[in-house]
């Protein structure tokens, strides 16, 4: 048992519903009890989602628990595939089915001879992998799953496109700036004359997974999720796949020097250092910028980086590579693949921080006190509370880290956009810093404008309590309302019934 | 509305249970605010600490006094000892916190894994000095605000049976509340203002302005609210000694009824709930009949409510309402609704307690004869696929539902109000009439804004049914 108030990676079972739910006409159902489809509902407000999320409960109760929940999951199973003929149904198990330990690949295996659609169980342990993990195995399990199933059926396409072209695998629902990144991946793509091939998980039709092996190479943007499919369809068909995050000015020209190497061993003939410079010194904004004064200004400054692997480490290199800033530690919570952060950063960073208790994280800033934190929404709020301003970089992430407006993380355009938080972080703190330097800002009380500025009336003691119980932003309007009806009324003490009166009457 | 239509009862039906609702664990985020001194420590997975995290929002930075004891899997393959674990962790927020009882929310897990968690407690609670009170409120038996009902129901066995003689004065919060500051004399004279009837004891969790609401709406009746489950502190949980009267304030308190009823011989006062002015009307008519009080100005006060009411009336009235149902509230709502003129044609509700709901549900019925509206059917239950199907079919003016379905149904031209709002917004009581309507009405007024612009379909065609 522990003690725990926050976590950053989510249980298990979310993995899987991001990668299923990303797919198109693909049902998770979940294994799991009432109350437990909360899934639907971070992505129905985070992702501004206007269609249903595809995703059910097959409800866990007393009943199920004394009976079995065969009969209900299989039910459950056909019934979807009857309302909404989904290609497949993934069957998702939770904690709690966990512990139930009943036989669910046999449901499954007896659900599908009634159903149109296809029938998988979901192979990931609860009590051992987080969200991530299981995404980044969920979305290995369908490619396997089609890949396999075209193999005995022979329509696995033969051979290569024709032009070069990629897989990118990973993009997922509730993704951190997923979908930015997506489109900005395919506009590169474009740029180098590479075709996109298939696009995984986000949007994709199961039916179009057996195309993945005439992709030239697989593309992993994220270090979190699509390794394992990747890994796979390199063990089946040769595929190459580059896994360099083209995040920031020097890994996003990396990662396009990684596919000229790829695509010309496989008989392409592309140079794309013309491209690279073009891009780095005339188009984006990112080099001119380390260039420039202002980040001259930024020099030396401590800051502090925390996330996912694939946002902190990217992070962490272009806070020091590129734009000069002394990052005191990073760290990630992925604690399961470690090693890889390490490596990645640590010729970047005075110290690495592997951990996944937010208490710890926040102690380690306040011990270094930085100008500027690059982290998660938790981090944000330890950042408000010691008044240190923090740029998000990763899950998990609010309502507002889900724009509508462009703003990918990764090629070009995401170097620009990456530039712009950074400034805009450290820039706040020293708005805030010059205003304490030079007096602050104008605090003589604001004359009351209302019609009670100066009160003859006698606020009594409970009254003046309760309205100290107002929030403070509607509490002037409250007082000023409360103050004119008892002036109407002629009554000189404000007692709480007449505050309560007040309200009724005005209806505020 | 016409008067042709002459329902003769209410029917009720029961669907698959396959819909969308809160755990009932959520209830944390609202007791521990309520019980100032209170820490609520759930013992499950991290399904149960993510879904807290992301439904709490903001609440979670602000150091909520909530924490989850996190099981691993040797805790389930009871490789480790649930005590020692538990002792641990406890001395731990004793040690960091130090607060007046730990709650102990079993989850769905602890029931599988049948962790005997009434029976750790009394042995822990005498080993680290602090009261442990054990509320089972799981997604296996429970939804949504039900969490409360069976933490209150836990909590009323904590209750002190008998007022120490010198205690007495001291003992009662809201009594001290409203004495606050007075000299004796007045406190005396403040006294003989209420009648002289058996003590009663009000239950529920509302936020403190809405308690003095309904206080004070009683003491206008002569009638004294003795004490409140749950006060401001667990020091102050009122005594409850048998014989004395208790009412509820909320629809979703029937096991805490029957706790009170069965094991503190209480006699339970059973009104519909003061949710909109005539359910408030209808509240203290109810509790002054039983003292034999005769209540005095309260058809003027739910009438100048309803005149005041009027502009947010005006734009709900013959409009349809449809409650896919996630939180128990939904018979009070409909009610008020209705009188308000709008028509209801099917009430989705997780679980109905028809003993409990009695006087609600004749109340319902009795507003839609009034009302000259159609009864609406009482779904428990419900499965929201097909409530999702009903209203494509009904087409309603507005839904009131979980966050799940109010997106997609918007973007599809549907007007919906999002149902957790009610559990969190001050809705009781006359004062708070009009933010019930407040937030019934807004997703109408937006749209009125928005009329004009042809936007009220927003997703493309659907292929397939």
């Amino acid at each position: 048992m522990k003690l725990a108030y926050w976590m950053y990676a989510g249980p298990a079972h979310i993995g899987t519903l991001r990668v299923a739910s990303s797919f198109k006409n693909v049902h998770a159902i979940m294994h799991a009890p009432l109350g437990d489809d909360y899934f639907n509902v971070m992505r129905s407000m985070l992702e501004r989602e206007r269609n249903y999320t595809p995703v059910t409960a097959s409800v866990v109760d007393r009943n199920v628990l004394a009976r079995g929940s065969q009969e209900k999951v299989v039910d459950n199973i056909i019934r979807k595939d009857r309302e909404e003929t989904p290609d497949l149904v993934v069957l998702t198990p939770t904690c709690t089915s966990s512990i139930l330990q009943e036989d669910l690949e046999n449901f499954v295996e007896r659900a599908s001879q009634d159903t149109k659609g296809d029938v998988m169980l979901a192979d990931v342990n609860h009590y051992r992998v987080n969200e991530l993990q299981a995404a980044d195995r969920t979305l290995e399990q369908i490619v396997k799953f089609y890949i396999k199933k075209a193999k005995k059926k022979g329509d696995l396409p033969e051979g290569k496109t024709e032009k070069p072209s990629v897989n990118i695998i990973g993009i997922s629902t509730l993704g951190f700036h997923n979908q930015h990144d997506c489109t900005e991946l395919k506009r590169l793509m474009a740029d180098l004359g590479i075709e996109v091939n298939e696009v995984i998980p986000e949007s994709a039709s199961v039916h179009n997974l057996k195309n993945l092996p005439r992709a030239w190479f697989n593309l992993i943007p994220y270090r979190e999720i699509g390794l394992m499919a990747a890994e796979y369809l390199e063990s089946e068909f040769g595929t190459p796949y580059i896994d360099i995050t083209p995040m920031g000015v020097v890994e996003t020209a990396r990662c396009i020097r990684k596919i000229q190497q790829v695509v010309n061993a496989q008989g392409a003939n592309v140079d794309y250092e013309e491209f690279i410079d073009n891009q780095t010194l005339h188009v984006s904004q990112a080099a001119w910028f380390s260039r420039s004064i202002d980040c001259q200004n930024l020099t030396g400054k401590k800051a502090v980086v925390f996330g996912d692997n694939t946002h902190a480490a990217a992070m962490t290199k272009i806070l020091a590579r590129e734009m000069g800033i002394h990052v005191v530690w990073a760290g990630t919570y992925c604690k399961y693949d470690a090693d890889w952060f390490r490596e990645q950063v640590s010729e970047y960073c005075d110290q690495v921080i592997i951990s996944e208790d937010n208490g710890e994280i926040g102690d380690a800033i306040a011990r270094v006190e930085p100008s500027a934190i690059f982290g998660t929404q938790m981090e944000r709020h330890v950042g408000k509370r010691l008044d240190i301003p923090c740029g998000v970089i990763a899950a998990p992430i609010h309502i507002q880290n889900f724009p509508i407006g462009y703003k990918p993380f990764m090629g070009y355009e995401g170097t620009n956009q990456i530039a712009d938080l950074v400034y805009n972080s450290f820039t706040l703190g020293m708005e805030d810093h010059l205003l304490e330097i030079f007096g602050g800002h104008d605090t003589k009380e604001v004359i009351h404008k209302g019609i009670s500025a100066d009160s003859d009336l006698n606020w009594m003691k409970e009254a003046k309590a309760e309205l100290n119980k107002v929030p403070g932003f509607v509490r002037g309007k409250v007082k000023r309302n409360t103050e004119k009806f008892a002036r109407e009324r002629g009554i000189l003490d404000i007692s709480l019934e007449v505050m309560y009166a007040a309200k009724e009457a005005v209806g505020a | 509305m016409s008067n042709t239509i002459q329902p003769e009862a209410l029917t009720f039906e029961c669907e698959t249970g396959n819909y969308h609702t809160f755990c009932p664990i959520s209830c944390v985020s609202w007791l521990y605010q309520k019980i100032e001194d209170s820490f609520f420590l759930v013992i499950g997975t991290k399904t149960c600490g993510y879904f807290l995290q992301n439904a709490m929002g903001v609440m979670i930075f602000a150091e909520p006094r909530y924490a989850m004891a996190e099981l691993e899997e040797g805790d389930i393959s009871a490789k480790l000892n649930d005590y020692n674990e538990l002792k641990r962790l406890c001395l731990q927020i004793k040690r960091d916190r130090n607060p007046s009882v730990i709650v102990w929310i079993g989850t769905c897990t602890t029931e599988i894994i049948k962790m005997d968690l009434e029976g750790l407690a009394p042995k822990l609670e005498s080993e680290i000095g602090i009261p442990i009170v054990v509320a089972r409120a799981n997604g296996l038996d429970y939804a949504f605000t039900q969490g409360e009902d069976t933490v209150l129901a836990a909590m009323a066995a904590r209750c002190p049976k008998q007022v120490l003689e010198v205690e007495k004065e001291a003992k009662n919060g809201i009594q001290k509340l409203l004495s606050f500051g007075r000299k004796k004399e007045e406190v005396a004279a403040e006294k003989s203002e209420y009648v002289n009837h058996p003590p009663l004891i009000l239950f529920g969790s509302l936020p403190d302005p809405v308690v003095t609401q309904l206080t004070l709406e009683l003491k206008k009746q002569g009638i004294k609210v003795s004490g409140w489950l749950p006060a401001k502190h667990y020091t102050e949980l009122p005594v409850i000694e048998e014989g004395y009267y208790v009412a509820g304030v909320n629809p979703f308190l029937s096991r805490t009824a029957t706790t009170l009823m069965r094991r503190r011989k209480c006699k339970l006062i059973g009104a519909p709930f003061p949710i909109g002015p005539d359910g408030s009307k209808a509240w203290i008519e109810k509790i002054c009949s039983v003292f034999g009080i005769e209540p005095q100005g309260l058809v003027e006060r739910e009438e100048q409510i309803w005149n005041n009411l009027e502009d947010y009336i005006q734009l709900i009235r013959g409009k349809s309402v449809f409650f896919m149902g996630d939180n128990l509230l939904e018979i009070s709502l409909a009610r008020f609704l209705i009188r308000c003129g709008m028509t209801c044609p099917e009430i989705g509700i997780p679980y109905m307690d028809k003993r409990y709901q009695k006087a609600e549900l004749e109340m319902l019925e009795k507003t839609c004869q009034e009302m000259g509206v159609r009864l609406p059917k009482i779904i428990e239950k419900p499965d929201n696929y097909n409530q999702i199907q009903r209203i494509y079919e009904l087409q309603p003016d507005l839904v009131i539902t979980g966050m799940a379905h109010a997106n997609p149904l918007e973007a599809r031209g549907i007007n919906t109000k999002w149902s957790v709002e009610f559990t969190f917004a001050q809705i009781h009581g006359f004062t708070n009439a009009r933010d019930i309507l407040e937030l019934v009405t807004r997703p109408l007024r937006r749209n009125n804004a928005l009329k004009d612009l042809g936007w009220d379909k927003l997703v493309k065609e659907e292929a397939k049914v």
